[in-house]
């Protein structure tokens, strides 16, 4: 089954380590994972700044491992991102940021990046709220 | 043929930018051309109270928002009967239009309906 997974929580919220166990799942179950779209505070888990202590999970670098390994289309919602501080390097020159802080494997675009994976996907499944 | 989505909007429209991030959802749908419903629930009906003074909370308009809905091709609005109730709303005096006021076994029968479904 092709799956489009949207998250809308930040990295604390339990329901972005379910979005996360979910996609590993959904790999693991030989299914495919069309795209997986960050949206509202979901951008917040595809910054670079984001530090956890040790001896906890991070879920940022596990998304971007798990991006990266599975070489999957990882987009952030760019209307949002740049509402909420998370800047590529084109975004941080274009309005004089002094730092970027979203790099590969992510993607800043539009919400028809959104629609687009729900189109091509047989399941849209979100992870939002605690 | 294309997918049809419903976007559900669960928040009210000043406790944070859900409200303007499920109208955008919306917006952008709509610019594709896409068959899409937007059902207003829970809290997500206030959006719907008609001449909000946004500006007293530094803020800008939604309704305005809500009113390109239908400019953008998204016209299957629909409202929570019970939600209304619960906040002593009453459904000839809301904002976006056309809008449908579902009761509660209806709006289980329009989630049915949709291919897939966000809830915001």
């Amino acid at each position: 089954m092709k799956f489009a997974i949207a998250l809308y929580s930040p990295a604390h919220a339990p329901s972005s380590r379910r979005a996360l166990l979910f996609a590993q799942a959904a790999l693991a179950g030989g299914h495919e994972i069309v795209r997986l779209f960050f949206y509202q505070d979901g951008v917040h888990s595809a910054s670079s700044n984001v530090v956890t202590p040790q001896d906890e999970l991070d879920i940022p670098a596990q998304w971007r491992d798990f991006v990266t390994s599975n070489q999957l289309d990882g987009v952030v919602c760019i209307a949002a991102a740049l509402r909420r501080g998370v800047l590529n390097k084109e975004e941080a020159e274009r309005y004089s940021r002094p730092a970027a802080n979203l790099a590969a494997p992510w993607d800043l675009s539009g919400l028809g990046q959104l629609h687009d994976a729900v189109q091509a996907a047989d399941r849209l499944i979100c992870f939002g709220g605690p | 043929m294309p997918k049809s989505l419903l976007i559900i909007s669960r928040q009210s429209p000043w406790s944070g930018p859900s409200a303007r991030e499920a109208l955008d959802i919306a917006l952008a749908g709509g610019a594709f051309d896409l068959p899409l419903g937007m059902l207003f629930l829970d809290d997500g009906v206030l959006q719907l109270i008609p001449a909000q003074s946004a500006s007293q909370l530094q803020q800008k308009d939604l309704t305005a928002n809500l009113k390109a809905l239908s400019m953008f091709g998204v016209e299957d609005l629909f409202a929570c009967a019970t939600s209304l109730a619960e906040r002593g709303m009453l459904s000839t005096e809301l904002s976006a239009e056309p809008l449908q006021v579902l009761r509660d076994q209806d709006i289980a029968a329009l989630i049915d309906r949709y291919d897939q479904v966000i809830t915001i």
